[in-house]
């Protein structure tokens, strides 16, 4: 049955908001992580999400599930700080702070959840749909 | 004289099958809303009910060097969205319009279903002759 379609590809748009969820809850509990040089320190992770393109290219089939093809590290320089009586310090007296931004995060966990939460309604309906095609003639 | 359900029915099983593909477009459409590149895509009805009255229309390809037409499922093309407001990362998918398009598809669906339905009791209520 076709509708079944309808869940997979919501399944994957959830899969993939869940995963970019995970990320922002990551980032943000370690936006205050500190490192003594600039490749210890935690960086920022975000997720990329491409279409599936096999089944854009196919003819017979024009829908496409989301596809998450990997999470990669934000390139951002991470914040430096001059902090001598840290226990981190380096021998200039720098401690290095993550390059999250925390603000940027929340707004990713608002779209993300929004967009969660749609991928549900669309379930919910298909799903109502294929209860009340099951009941036709009766 | 025996009843066809193809002829008792009329156009609605068909309707409700390209309600069902369109939903799935659509709802390809919101689960891709923050895929870059993504470009939304959406069927029009009046194509398909043009298409289904003249069926056996078809472009004939006669080198292989031709251009095949568009995706078509139902007979019909799958056409990409205008989108009112384009995002720089390419993808042309609008939540707010995605939304009221899947909603107003949904009750389409569910009026087709009801016609159907009521055909159904309808031929029940010839069969039963009370």
């Amino acid at each position: 049955m076709a509708s079944s379609s309808i869940f997979d590809i919501a399944g994957s748009g959830m899969n993939a908001q869940s995963l970019r969820l995970n990320l922002v809850a990551s980032n943000i509990s370690n936006a205050n992580s500190v490192g003594s040089n600039e490749t210890d320190v935690y960086k920022s992770r975000q997720p990329v999400f491409a279409a599936e393109l096999q089944n854009v290219m196919n003819k017979q089939n024009a829908t496409s599930k989301v596809n998450v093809l990997g999470v990669v590290e934000s390139p951002a320089p991470p914040v430096m700080e001059f902090s001598p009586n840290h226990p981190m310090a380096n021998k200039d007296g720098f401690i290095f702070k993550s390059n999250v931004n925390t603000v940027e995060e929340m707004a990713n966990m608002m779209s993300a959840s929004r967009s969660y939460q749609n991928n549900v309604e669309v379930l919910n309906t298909a799903k109502q749909m294929m209860l009340q095609t099951l009941k036709m003639g009766q | 004289m025996a009843i066809n359900f193809d002829t008792a029915l009329g156009i609605e099983p068909k309707a409700l099958a390209f309600r069902e593909k369109r939903g799935e477009i659509l709802a390809a459409n919101l689960a891709n809303a923050d895929t870059p590149n993504y470009k939304a895509r959406d069927m029009d009805f009046k194509s398909v009910l043009k298409q289904s009255i003249a069926s056996g229309v078809a472009i004939e390809r006669t080198h292989a060097g031709h251009i095949a037409p568009q995706q078509q499922v139902l007979g019909a093309n799958v056409m990409y969205r205008n989108p009112s407001q384009a995002s720089l990362d390419g993808n042309t998918v609008e939540t707010h319009v995605e939304q009221a398009k899947y909603a107003e598809n949904a009750v389409q669906y569910q009026a087709s279903l009801q016609f159907i339905n009521n055909k159904f009791s309808g031929l029940m209520a010839a069969l039963r002759g009370q």
